[in-house]
Parts: C-alpha cells; sequence; structure tokens
C-alpha cells in the first residue's frame, strides 16, 4: 500500500502542489479495483490459454494441452504445413466449433503468463523487454481494442455446440477499467 | 450471394444463400468432387483436408466466404493418372490404402508439408501429419511420405539440368 501511494503520487496531474491523503487513497483504492477486475479477465483461461509457459497452446474452460501435439512452431502459428490457419480461421465457426479471430497465434514467447499471479502478469505486460516494446499506451491500446484480445466475449461454441465461458467482467467494463487503470498511472500493488 | 474462386485450375462461381457453409460440403455436393471426404467435421481427423492458396486446410471448418478469390486444390487436381503427383506416385508404389476413406487427406497434407519442408524428417512428419487413419496404415504412409520427397527432389533435379 505504502509502495502504491508513493507511486500513485508521482502520476496524479493536480492544479495545486499538493495531493491530500484522501486524494491519494481514493485513487490507489479504484486503482486497486480496477487492478482486480482488469486482472480477472487477464488470468480467464479465454486469454491464458495462448499465453502458454510451455510452448503448448491449451484448450477449453479446463485448459487442457491442445489436442493433435500441436505447439508454438515457427512465428508463434504452428508446424511447417500444419499451422493455426488449418483450422482456425479469422472467425468463429458454428458448424465445427473450431474458435476463430483475426491474427489467431499464441502470444509471443516473452508473454508466458500460465502460473503466474496477477502482479507478476501486470508487471510482465509493462516491462518493455517482454511486451514486444509496447509503451503504457500502446498496451492499453492493445488491450482495449485488438480483435483477438476482445474475441475472449464472442468465444463461440465448442464441438458439442455449447457457448465457451466468458470473462468474469463484462467487455464494456473491462475496457473502462483498463482505461482508468492507464490513467491512474497503472499502478501494480504489491502482495 | 455469389462467391468466385478457382478450383483445379478452373474459375468457377457458386451462389449460395449461406456464405458459412463450409467448403467441404460445397466441393462434394454443389461441384460434385467427391474425392475430399467428412470424417469428424470438427476440424480433428484430416479426412477434408484440401489446399487453400498451397495451404492445407481442414475443409469442415472453412467458411466457403474465405474461399473468395483464392485458389483451391482438391485431390482431384493433385495430380492425373497419366502424369500423378510425387505423393500419389509414392502412395501407389508403397500400396499404402486399406479401406482408403482418409487417404486423400492425408496425401493433400503430405502434399503441403513437402512444399514447405522438401526433406521432412520423422519427427517433422509426426508434427505435421496429424491426420487420423483408422486402419492404422501409418507405417506404410511414413514410407510413402520419404517416398515423395526423394521422387520430389528428382523431380526438381532434373528441372535443373
Amino acid at each position: 500500500m505504502v509502495f502504491g501511494i508513493l507511486f500513485a503520487s508521482n502520476y496524479v496531474n493536480t492544479n495545486v502542489d499538493y495531493t491530500s491523503i484522501n486524494e491519494v487513497d481514493k485513487i490507489t483504492s479504484n486503482s486497486d479495483e480496477n487492478f482486480d477486475k482488469m486482472m480477472s479477465v487477464l488470468t480467464h483461461q479465454r486469454c491464458v490459454n495462448c499465453h502458454p509457459n510451455d510452448n503448448i497452446p491449451k484448450q477449453g474452460d479446463d485448459s487442457h494441452p491442445h489436442y493433435f501435439g500441436m505447439s508454438r512452431g515457427k512465428g508463434n502459428m504452428g508446424y511447417d504445413a500444419t499451422k493455426c490457419t488449418t483450422c482456425h480461421q479469422s472467425e468463429n465457426n458454428e458448424y465445427s466449433g473450431v474458435p476463430g479471430a483475426s491474427e489467431w497465434s499464441l502470444a509471443p514467447e516473452s508473454m508466458k503468463w500460465e502460473g503466474l499471479t496477477s502482479i507478476e502478469i501486470a508487471k510482465s505486460m509493462l516491462d518493455p523487454k517482454k511486451n514486444g516494446g509496447r509503451t503504457h499506451e500502446e498496451v492499453m491500446h492493445h488491450l482495449t481494442e485488438h480483435e483477438l484480445v476482445l474475441w475472449a466475449w464472442d468465444p463461440g461454441v465448442d464441438a458439442n455446440g455449447n457457448p465457451r465461458e466468458k470473462p468474469p467482467v463484462s467487455k464494456d467494463e473491462y475496457i473502462a477499467v483498463v482505461k482508468e487503470w492507464f490513467k491512474e498511472g497503472a499502478i501494480i500493488l504489491e502482495e | 450471394m455469389k462467391i468466385s474462386f478457382t478450383i483445379n485450375g478452373a474459375a468457377q462461381t457458386i451462389d449460395i444463400e449461406d456464405t458459412n457453409t463450409p467448403l467441404l460440403w460445397v466441393v462434394r455436393d454443389m461441384l460434385d468432387l467427391k474425392g475430399t471426404k467428412f470424417g469428424c467435421g470438427k476440424s480433428a481427423c484430416g479426412a477434408c483436408t484440401l489446399h487453400v492458396d498451397g495451404q492445407a486446410i481442414r475443409s469442415c471448418s472453412y467458411a466457403v466466404k474465405f474461399a473468395e478469390g483464392k485458389n483451391i486444390t482438391t485431390i482431384e487436381g493433385l495430380g492425373t493418372s497419366e502424369k500423378p503427383h510425387p505423393v500419389q506416385q509414392a502412395w501407389i508404389e508403397e500400396i499404402v490404402p486399406q479401406c482408403g476413406y482418409c487417404q486423400p487427406g492425408f496425401m493433400m497434407a503430405t502434399a503441403a508439408l513437402l512444399n514447405e519442408n522438401p526433406n521432412p524428417t520423422d519427427d517433422d512428419i509426426d508434427k505435421n501429419i496429424i491426420n487420423i487413419c483408422r486402419c492404422a496404415t501409418y507405417y506404410r504412409m511414413r514410407k510413402a511420405i520419404h517416398r515423395a520427397a526423394e521422387l520430389t527432389n528428382k523431380n526438381t533435379n532434373a528441372q535443373k539440368l
């Protein structure tokens, strides 16, 4: 909390020379809540299934290893002739239950989130060495606008025709809290 | 809605109401090309594999609308009786099929693999040829894939001379 207050105080834009303790408390409290909501999405299987720590994509609500021995392969897109796009197209296929979205692929190797805590994922996400050199602004746009990220709220049906589980927070609320969290300085409260 | 593409070298336009119809059913039922097979309908077995712009695709899970402007090849267009594709030639030499149902999908997957990797190792074969054969002809197929690679390389070298 102390770290959070100190960190937040460097990011608060005000017209006065100081920020009252009450104001800082309010900001960190909001930020804490926003952080928790954002991370409840980013740690959901719809996101983490494609951020594996062992280069093997995961599938389903139980996050089992991808069938058929699929792995990261070249450019995060699978093997020479059996690639992600052999089965996954740019949108869900309701006939076969195969999910799809634009740029369907594994997240790059530097973005291994599987098994990490929320705080570890957030730190990794903001680290330019691991996030593809993105600034906070660029990470915020990626998280709130990229079609593959937002696919989580339109995950289609599985091979048995059953709807896939969506993240626990609505898309609109997720986008709002992510934007708010970045606006408030992208504070990561220590455990 | 009209959708136009090239299939086995010939221009084709179809008129279809549901543009999400799997390409498999367009190929089989509208164009009467029965070599591409229905197996699982869930993109798992590979019996429906064909090529779209040279890439292996599971046609049971490929909406026909994505075929607009693309170049499609099915097993009927891979080679001819007079001039079989090296993969088809190798399949004949190694007498691979048993019941034969899944073999077109395997041959299309193998042809796509050789396009990308002319000398696949056993490991490459294991990773890329993940179709399912209930007659378990895998052992003969592995031999045929290596033979097809030999024939492909022989043809390529002959063309260079």
